[in-house]
């Protein structure tokens, strides 16, 4: 029991998760290609065309997993601040900071195919929908996080701070979600559901899914592509990151 | 608890000596809740229809430019720190000045609203329950507003960053407290926005101090 602890607490140190994530990365972005290709084959191939929304449906093999990754990208984030917090260990907040472009670029890609999907469908760019107000806030988060993380120097200190701001916004989010939610109930504006959707073919279901893993393998490829470069940045006067090959150069 | 009052007190005693930093947010509601009728036209219907909401967002706005003024002057000579080393718990007077944020910026609000609803040819029930709903709610702005002061302490361009971190938490406030008019005028009763509010309330009321201490700790490092 103790040895798994002390193995699982040696990658808690940045010098060696750094070789740890050089050898991940590539894997996960190897299998995130091939879930991708495999993805959109099956959706502009594969899938039927949908009787009621045309080819326009499309979208959501795309804007469906970016939605999911944005929130759950987020709660990881939160995860890690939570970590960072209690254990003071410094590649947590490394792991938050390289989760946020990502978690920021997901959520700035479903708002976007969000809006190109509702104008053939709803005829408007944007309807004041409960998700969609909730997706729009949960990524003024995100850039929150990412303006509050840059605005301060010493990254341990931004990096607390990010943590606090991090954990009170997951606090917040289904606050938010559900005051947006009966807000709209209220207003009753567009006349649209979003909850309603008409059951889907099973082709379809499996290109979202497989989109979505491909999504998953690409955030953490990515984020340990990231946090690699933020462990060096941060630890690049220590004599380890002297001593690595690609430093020599 | 002797700490906590003298620190409302303390803070309150400040606040009358610079008069001007309290004016100057009040005339700033006044101004902005004014500036909506010259944008948009005199119809009376149509500023029946928007005034909660207008008077709910710059009330929002108002809370937060005072914000700034909330630990930055303890922060800078120092008295921050003496707080911190105190054996009182700093969330204890972190309350404390939250509380007399709220007395100097967010009452005077309250009193003010009833005043420039009638602008907007709000019904007087409609302007109690204004009132009832801002009573309820510029405690979460001051509470939550609290955290991102104490985060955005001593970092370049706060204000600007105080506005983006705070804002997105302010919304629930805005929904409810906006909506608790809307639904009295509409004849829907405002009796559930305004139980939400106190719940909110009651929610900042144990979580934002303690969050705000821990965002004051890593400042003051």
């Amino acid at each position: 029991m103790s040895q798994r602890l002390v193995n699982w607490f040696k990658f808690a140190s940045p010098a060696s998760f750094y070789p740890l994530a050089g050898k991940m990365w590539p894997w996960f972005a190897a299998i995130g290609t091939v879930l991708a290709a495999a993805g959109l084959w099956i959706s502009f191939f594969v899938a039927p065309t949908d009787f009621q929304q045309g080819e326009g449906y499309r979208i959501i093999f795309i804007h469906v997993p970016a939605s999911w990754m944005s929130m759950f990208i987020y709660c990881v984030m939160a995860f890690w601040a939570a970590i960072g917090i209690t254990f003071n260990t410094r590649l947590s907040g490394m792991m938050s900071s390289a989760l946020a472009p990502t978690g920021a670029l997901f959520a700035f890609l479903s708002l976007w195919t969000g809006a190109l999907w509702g104008k053939p469908m709803w005829g408007a760019w944007w309807v004041w929908d409960a998700r969609l107000t909730s997706e729009l806030i949960l990524f003024f988060l995100y850039i929150g996080y990412i303006a509050l993380t840059a605005a301060i120097d010493d990254p341990r200190r931004a990096d607390k701070a990010g943590a606090i701001i991090s954990l009170v916004g997951v606090v917040n989010v289904p606050i938010i979600y559900f005051s947006v939610k009966w807000w709209n109930t209220l207003h009753q504006g567009a006349s649209v559901s979003l909850t309603k959707a008409p059951s889907m073919a099973a082709t379809m279901l499996w290109g979202m899914l497989i989109m979505a893993l491909a999504f998953w393998m690409y955030s953490i490829a990515i984020a340990l592509y990231r946090v690699r470069a933020i462990i060096l940045e941060r630890e690049r006067h220590t004599t380890w990151v002297a001593e690595l090959p690609e430093m020599q150069r | 608890m002797n700490a906590f009052i003298a620190i409302v007190r303390r803070d309150l005693l400040l606040a009358a000596r610079r008069k001007s930093e309290v004016l100057t947010a009040l005339f700033f509601f006044m101004i902005v809740v004014s500036l909506f009728p010259l944008g948009i036209g005199p119809e009376t219907a149509m500023l029946r229809r928007i005034a909660p909401g207008v008077l709910w967002v710059a009330a929002l706005l108002a809370a937060m430019l005072s914000l700034n003024r909330l630990f930055a002057a303890d922060h800078q000579d120092g008295t921050l720190e003496q707080m911190s080393l105190s054996p009182t718990p700093l969330a204890l007077l972190v309350s404390g000045k939250v509380l007399a944020h709220w007395l100097t910026s967010g009452l005077p609000l309250v009193l003010l609203a009833p005043v420039l609803g009638l602008q907007f040819d709000l019904s007087p029930r409609a302007l109690g329950v204004l009132m009832v709903s801002l009573l309820l709610g510029t405690p979460v702005l001051s509470l939550v507003g609290a955290i991102g002061a104490a985060l955005t302490l001593g970092v370049r361009g706060g204000g600007v960053l105080l506005s983006l971190l705070v804002l997105p938490l302010y919304i629930p406030a805005l929904i409810f407290g906006a909506g608790a008019v809307e639904a009295d005028v509409a004849g829907l009763g405002a009796g559930g926005h305004l139980s939400l509010l106190g719940a909110l309330l009651a929610l900042g009321v144990f979580f934002a101090p303690w969050a705000a201490t821990a965002a004051l700790r890593i400042a003051l490092e």
